[in-house]
């Protein structure tokens, strides 16, 4: 007891450099998007008004904070193009994360009754697309849809199709490329209460009659619902503000939140707007980070 | 008797080659283009080198590849150390102040939409009057690498018996010591996995990158993006396959890192 308390200590130490630089790079970085939201364009470069001019002193600080205005926000809310975007991001992640779990459980269901041996080499065939290369898992399907790739060729190929089917910049073609990135990280956490399950659970239920689809009702899926709330969230969060995949994939036609972010700033340059966008979509994004913050606690139990 | 409710039906079979096959044939097809001798990246022209030639006389793809692996490298190795700290930290050192505030900025990177981390960076940046390049971009990619590290490090330390460390100090070591001869070395392996890891997710980013790096120093994956926007080239194709077999190195690495360790390694697994 005493040892630890003495190793307690150092370790304790460790966190300062780690701590600093997140609250440096990561906490810090949110008072500036904050700020410039809350501020007005000026030709459209930096530095915006207000600037915060901290050697003034504290009544130009002051006149400085009397001069930031909301005036992003109420355009964002009066501008048809930023709510379409927000409630298409809602609309986008819900659908496809609905999607990633029904043709994620089944995997995942399949790999926790593999024998033990086959289990390892079956999560390393999932973890590896994770190590690969997002962009390019993207491009590869690019390569796939386009008018005259593959998958027409082996549609008319086998008469299935009377003509070559337009697959790319198509909202399918946008589904497809989110589940097939995200598809790991809807797989590994439920693949984790999956195999921590005890089998006696499954035993006793078929021994007292239960079908194997009443025991997978009655016993597994409830057992397994905080992997599906960890997978779902892991999904969730992240396809709410995706940008690449629906860039590359989707049509011109409506665009996600986080693609209108990016139009803003590197398009339209306009800095407070993107800013303000950012902060929208950060708000959207609150409670489902909590939960999530509150879940991994909760797996992590004692470690954490 | 357990083998009764436990054992692999028809379903589960046919769920599982269903699902590797979707994960892994689009990059399969990919790679066998990149040997595509034909200009038209749907036409099998015979097999070829043609490409990899191309991108080696390629001085953008070139520069913006070499840029690219700078910053893996750097990134990963300040994430690396970082990270493993953060972890000691939050395992061995319990209960300092602002615990639940640092966990929390810990992990809230590795489910944070790219663009609003992208956005946030790039105005601290500007407000910083710090020139954008190189180290920009490889401090932007620290801060998303080093939370994964972290929670590889972290899984690791948090499965190791503690009474060795404190067996170490009975006989004499200092705290930092028994972390020095005990711990480390047992963490080395998720410690290298977690290096690995924060190299490839840096050599994949795009978003994080575009936001954070200035004119004249596009990475990779930037490069790489604009040219995809612009259509399906089969230079791109040979690139990607250079990446993805670079990539493959790593993570075969990284499975003989983990191999090293004893068998409870598997909890150290990537992610």
């Amino acid at each position: 007891m005493s040892a630890r308390r003495i190793f307690a200590q150092p370790a304790r130490y460790a966190a300062i450099a780690p701590y600093l630089w997140m609250v440096l790079f990561f906490l810090v970085p949110f008072g500036f998007v904050l700020k410039i939201s809350l501020s007005q364009t000026a030709i459209a470069q930096p530095p915006y008004l207000p600037v915060f001019d901290f050697t003034e002193g504290w009544a130009a600080i002051k006149a400085a904070f009397a001069q930031l205005s909301l005036d992003n926000f109420s355009l964002l809310v009066s501008d048809n193009l930023y709510i379409g975007s927000y409630l298409r991001s809602l609309v986008v992640a819900v659908t496809s994360t609905l999607m990633l779990m029904l043709i994620g459980y089944p995997i995942a269901y399949g790999m926790a009754r593999l024998p033990q041996r086959w289990q390892a080499i079956a999560m390393m065939l999932v973890i590896v697309p994770f190590w690969t290369s997002f962009l390019i898992r993207i491009y590869a399907w690019i390569n796939i849809l386009q008018h005259d790739g593959l998958l027409n060729k082996v549609l008319l190929g086998l008469h299935l199709v009377p003509a070559p089917v337009v697959w790319l910049s198509t909202d399918t073609a946008m589904y497809l490329g989110i589940v097939y990135s995200y598809l790991p990280f809807m797989i590994l956490p439920l693949y984790a209460t999956l195999a921590k399950m005890d089998p006696a659970l499954l035993e006793a239920a078929s021994d007292l009659g239960a079908s194997p689809g009443r025991t997978f009702w009655l016993v597994t899926f409830p057992l397994s619902l905080p992997g599906v709330g960890a997978g779902a969230l892991l999904c969730f969060i992240p396809i709410v503000g995706e940008f690449v995949i629906p860039d590359l994939l989707a049509g011109s036609g409506s665009m996600m939140i986080g693609q209108t972010l990016w139009l803003e700033f590197f398009t339209n340059k306009d800095w407070p707007v993107a800013a303000a966008a950012a902060v929208a979509l950060l708000a959207l994004l609150v409670p489902p980070l909590l939960l999530y913050d509150r879940l991994q606690r909760r797996q992590l139990g004692g470690a954490s | 008797m357990v083998r009764k409710v436990n054992r692999l039906s028809p379903f589960n079979i046919t769920a599982l080659a269903l699902g590797t096959a979707f994960l892994y044939l689009p990059i399969v097809i990919l790679v066998i283009y990149s040997f595509n001798a034909s200009r038209l990246v749907t036409v099998w022209g015979g097999w070829s080198l043609r490409w990899y030639h191309e991108f080696f006389n390629d001085r953008a793809m070139l520069d913006a590849a070499w840029m690219s692996l700078r910053v893996a490298a750097a990134s990963a190795t300040i994430a690396t150390l970082l990270g493993t700290l953060a972890a000691v930290g939050l395992v061995r050192g319990e209960g300092f102040k602002g615990r639940s505030l640092f966990s929390g900025m810990l992990y809230a990177p590795l489910v944070m939409p790219e663009v609003i981390s992208g956005l946030s960076l790039l105005l601290l940046f500007v407000a910083l009057n710090a020139e954008r390049g190189f180290w920009t971009v490889t401090i932007a990619h620290t801060t998303l690498t080093m939370c994964f590290v972290t929670v590889v490090v972290q899984s690791r330390l948090a499965s190791l018996d503690r009474s060795l460390e404190e067996a170490a100090m009975d006989l004499g070591c200092d705290p930092v010591q028994a972390f020095l001869r005990v711990t480390l070395p047992l963490i080395i392996p998720a410690i290298a996995a977690g290096w690995m890891l924060a190299f490839t997710l840096s050599l994949d980013d795009v978003v994080i990158a575009s936001f954070t790096t200035g004119p004249g120093s596009a990475t990779l994956p930037i490069r790489i993006y604009s040219e995809v926007r612009l259509g399906v080239k089969p230079e791109i194709n040979a690139i990607c396959t250079m990446v993805i077999a670079l990539i493959a190195v790593v993570i075969v690495i990284a499975s003989l890192a983990a191999k090293l360790s004893s068998s409870e390694a598997k909890s150290a697994a990537p992610l």
